[in-house]
């Protein structure tokens, strides 16, 4: 990251000196760390960057009962425009910069053709409103990619609609529930999902208005013996899907995920695989072939779409044919002609989930990076994410202890692995001064403290090279030096960043949420 | 390509490290019976010229609206977007970053967010925004959410008048929850009288959603509405919610929901900056009055300094969200739109007061021209009398399919076919709803005229 925001800065004029030509200016100096004005007090009003052509119609005047005020937003010039938002993106992190070993984010290259095949006019400039024959080109682009995913996860047919993972976790609950109401099975409402699960299962359960039960999770398996007594107490009848991550988070595959399958199919109930971590089996098994009846992908993880600061996602789901019929509408499909067409006619669907028929422009990006890869490069993918990872923790395993990784007992990580550094910790520093610290080195932070406390987990993904992945570890043995000899340093953390550790407890306290008008 | 850095060679090395024999003895927990032993039926992999070139195919089998003149509308938009955002939304400092989890290596991102939450905020009339959701109608379905959660009431009255796609992606949200969707049927001026609304109204009721510009184009009055919505409800101790559904372009021309007493007001972001991209990824907006700060759904920037005093921005509330709070959380959102949002902030800037109004103002006049044009054509009437802003409904003489094939070898786009499942066959097949941005010419105007006069028996 580099920080060339502003060299200059304006100081304070002393109006009481008579000398007023003294320049308002100094020397940035070394070490100096400058904030970026917002863009609300740059504003100078008259400004403007851009322009429209002259109206060219006759005006009609606005009735007064309906006409507002102008919103009170800054006038900027083009100039300034341009370096405020150059100046912002100089204060961030990112794949392009950075290594960004963030555990269950699969932080992987975003290749610079998905993003050409998604600015291709003939792509931008379609309307979701337009009939069926004027976007053949954006259907069979939906349809291949539904192929493609059905393919990937050994499951008959894919949805494309929902927004990100989270989105997808809601519809396919919604399908399932929809699949046992239809059957006369009501009562199904109960979802089962081990207790180091992401967050958004338990959270999509309630946007679905089924209740979630932890299932224990020590040393990160699903506690098989926990899942039938919890089915025996809740009554099996009352179960409607377990929710599993399949290599889960704490960084393993579950071997015995056929026979927790079978115990929820044997309870009459659904397996959902939530494929956060798809990249690490893309081609060495398929959710079909472990026993998953659903399941989403984040395509902004596995697939290489942009994660932008925070989104936009997409996740596709994908189930079995019996759930087909419940699948949001319109559904994309190919007509006896060989046109494709948006279907509504799905009687049994549960409706729409959102608007239009998804996030096409990160479903191009999809489709895009499936087709370079192609089979053998997929399954590529999986096994170098698994190779980094299980490389990295082989590496790291000496000074940072890792509860769920033994290479000896043939406990491989998959694509991750989560440290607990306990002997560090115990020296009197905290996990988020080593997260800060890495921050110097030019590192992101892994992510911590989940699914368990004081833990980091690493995901170096697939396509980082060998030269970083050494350098993380010495970096990490440095750090781990420095908390021997200097453990200060690790407390004054970041210090080549924009800004120092911040105050987060304060904005929680006083919520600033916007700039006050003048 | 797999865009793998590893060679064979590194990879003999590492397994070694590894104390691991081969890559297949990593993957050894898979059990046996799970294995996917084959290779995955997909097409092989395509070097990047070849890609490209089998995208270009792809494009070129569309005839997109944007690229001719667009008349298309019913919620998404065909606006002007000046060059400077893609250029600047492609730098890989805010294409490639995550979610600002870790605010000191993410202060542009943060800080950016910030600037569009007080953007949508003022723009809106409203106190606070959140980040961003993911688009326009599942944002309604979070403010009915906000609504249950707030008031502890059950029923949701909505506007039959919102997007066909809102009212359907809210009745399905509601579906399995304690709640009652309950629709408010339109009048005869296309509009919902507040007789209607108050006639629906109980003492269980959470909220009511009225979005204007309605899906006809109409501008509704939520002000009055909103007013015999509370009056219906009575002096019950929590307050049912008015929520605003509304369209950011007319908020820079036209009274805002905030004007008109919005307690939640929601809307769909694309007219800020976003291509039409056959529907997505577009942006949620979603902005409230400051008493609702604590059960907003979503991320949300705060205001914060270092340890020196400078000023500094992180994200807040987080105990509002899934990754902490789980099923208790004010909603599942996780992954927002992140980039989207930065669109619409580095758009309104780019813009500026001036600039929105602008385009606001030359879509009224263009739009109102063209109405009046259409609706002097023998045959031809608008179907309603109420104001309108960008969009409008015409009745035409022949079905407005055969309108829009018309078009097609004139690279016009017509509008939208009311009667078509698009928008779930709200309207007759001679109703046609017509959308107008500062983008089109009166050469554009005109030549839709003609079309029409050609398409009249």
């Amino acid at each position: 990251m580099t920080t060339t925001t502003s060299t200059i800065k304006p100081v304070k004029i002393d109006m009481t000196t008579t000398d007023t030509t003294t320049s308002a200016v100094a020397p940035r100096t070394l070490g100096e760390r400058p904030t970026e004005d917002l863009i609300f007090e740059k504003s100078s009003p008259g400004s403007r960057a851009v322009d429209l052509p002259p109206l060219d119609v006759d005006e009609t005047p606005i009735p007064e009962a309906i006409a507002g005020a102008a919103p009170a937003l800054p006038e900027v010039g083009a100039i300034q425009v341009t370096r405020h938002y150059t100046h912002l993106s100089q204060r961030n992190f990112s794949i392009d910069g950075e290594f960004y070993p963030l555990g269950s984010c699969t932080m992987k290259i975003n290749p610079r053709i998905n993003e050409y095949a998604a600015s291709l006019p003939g792509f931008t400039g379609s309307h979701p409103m337009q009939q069926d024959e004027d976007v053949q080109g954006c259907l069979r682009l939906l349809y291949e990619t539904r192929e493609l995913l059905q393919e990937i996860a050994g499951l008959p047919e894919v949805s494309l609609q929902p927004a990100a993972g989270a989105h997808g976790e809601y519809t396919a609950l919604k399908v399932i529930r929809a699949y046992y109401k239809d059957r006369g099975e009501h009562q199904r409402n109960k979802v089962l999902a081990p207790e180091n699960a992401h967050g958004t299962n338990a959270a999509s359960c309630t946007s679905c208005g089924a209740g979630a039960i932890n299932i224990k999770a020590p040393g990160g398996y699903t506690d098989i013996d926990d899942l039938k007594r919890v089915i025996d107490a809740e009554g099996p009848e009352s179960i409607m899907a377990l929710m599993i991550t399949n290599p889960n988070t704490a960084g393993l595959f579950d071997s015995k995920i056929d026979e927790i399958a079978d115990i929820i199919h044997d309870a009459g109930a659904m397996v959902y695989l939530d494929g956060a971590n798809m990249n690490a089996i893309l081609g060495r098994t398929r959710p079909g072939d472990f026993g998953a009846d659903a399941m989403h992908y984040n395509t902004h993880k596995t697939f290489s779409t942009p994660h932008g600061c925070g989104g936009p996602g997409s996740g596709p789901i994908a189930v079995r044919d019996f759930l087909a019929p419940y699948l949001p509408a319109p559904q994309v499909v190919k007509t006896s002609d060989g046109r494709y067409a948006l279907d509504y006619d799905r009687p049994k669907s549960i409706g729409k989930v959102r608007s239009f028929v998804g996030q096409f422009g990160v479903l191009v990006r999809c489709w895009t990076y499936i087709r370079a890869c192609g089979p053998e490069g997929l399954r590529n993918i999986a096994e170098t994410s698994v190779l980094n990872a299980n490389y990295l923790a082989a590496r790291l395993a000496e000074r940072f202890e890792m509860p769920y990784f033994d290479p000896a007992k043939g406990k491989y990580a998959a694509h991750e692995f989560v440290t607990v550094p306990r002997t560090l910790l115990d020296k009197g520093v905290t996990l988020n001064d080593i997260a800060k610290r890495l921050i110097d080195y030019d590192v992101h932070p892994p992510t911590m403290h989940w699914p368990v406390r004081d833990c980091l987990m690493v995901e170096p993904t697939e396509t980082e090279d060998l030269a970083t992945l050494d350098r993380f570890v010495d970096v990490m043995s440095m750090i781990a030096d420095e908390i021997e000899s200097d453990p200060d340093t690790l407390r004054r953390a970041p210090e080549s960043a924009p800004v120092e550790r911040l105050d987060i407890v304060a904005a929680d306290r006083k919520p600033i949420t916007v700039h006050p008008m003048d | 390509m797999d865009y793998i850095s590893i060679t064979p060679a590194q990879k003999t090395s590492m397994l070694e490290a590894i104390g691991a024999e081969t890559i297949d003895e990593l993957f050894s927990p898979i059990p046996e019976s799970c294995r996917f032993t084959g290779d995955l039926d997909l097409p092989p992999a395509l070097a990047e010229l070849d890609l490209q070139r089998e995208l270009q195919k792809l494009a070129a089998e569309n005839s997109a609206a944007a690229n001719g003149a667009c008349f298309i509308g019913a919620g998404a938009y065909d606006h002007f977007v000046p060059v400077f955002i893609d250029q600047f939304i492609s730098r890989g400092e805010f294409l490639t970053a995550y979610t600002p989890y870790q605010a000191e290596a993410s202060q542009g991102s943060l800080q950016a967010f910030f600037e569009f939450q007080t953007q949508v905020a003022r723009l809106t009339g409203m106190d606070i925004s959140n980040a961003s959701l993911y688009e326009g109608a599942s944002a309604v379905g979070e403010a009915a959410m906000l609504a249950l959660n707030a008031t502890g009431k059950r029923r949701v009255l909505v506007a039959s008048t919102i997007h066909p796609d809102a009212r359907a992606t809210l009745k399905t949200q509601l579906e399995d929850l304690p709640a009652e969707f309950v629709l408010l049927p339109a009048g005869e001026d296309g509009r919902i009288s507040p007789a209607v609304i108050a006639e629906h109204t109980d003492s269980d009721t959470a909220c009511v959603i009225i979005a204007s510009p309605n899906i006809y184009g109409l501008i509704e009055d939520w002000k009055t509405a909103f007013h015999a919505f509370q009056n219906a409800a009575g002096d019950v101790g929590n307050k049912p919610l008015n929520i605003a559904v509304f369209n950011p372009t007319a908020c820079a021309l036209l009274k805002n929901p905030g004007d008109c007493g919005a307690d939640v007001a929601v809307g769909e972001g694309q007219p800020l900056g976003v291509p039409l991209q056959f529907g997505g990824p577009y942006l949620g907006l979603f902005a409230a009055k400051q008493k609702f700060l604590r059960k907003m759904p979503g991320r949300l920037v705060g205001q914060t300094s270092d340890g020196e005093g400078r000023r500094a921005f992180c994200l807040i509330l987080q105990t509002r969200e899934q990754h902490i709070r789980g099923a208790r959380a004010t909603s599942n959102i996780c992954t927002n739109q992140g980039l989207l949002a930065l669109r619409a902030t580095m758009y309104m800037t780019a813009l500026g007061p001036q600039g929105l109004r602008d385009v606001a103002e030359q879509s009224w006049h263009k739009a109102h021209y063209l109405a009046k044009r259409i609706a002097a054509l023998p045959g031809y009437d608008l179907a309603f009398d109420g104001e309108f802003f960008n969009e409008f409904l015409v009745r035409c003489p022949v079905p407005a399919s055969a309108i829009i094939d018309a078009g097609r070898a004139k690279s016009i786009h017509p509008g939208v076919d009311l009667s078509c499942e698009k928008v779930a066959s709200i309207g007759a097949e001679n109703q046609l709803l017509i959308a107008v941005t500062e983008k089109r010419t009166r050469a554009e105007l005109d030549a839709l005229v003609d079309l029409l006069v050609e398409c009249a028996p």
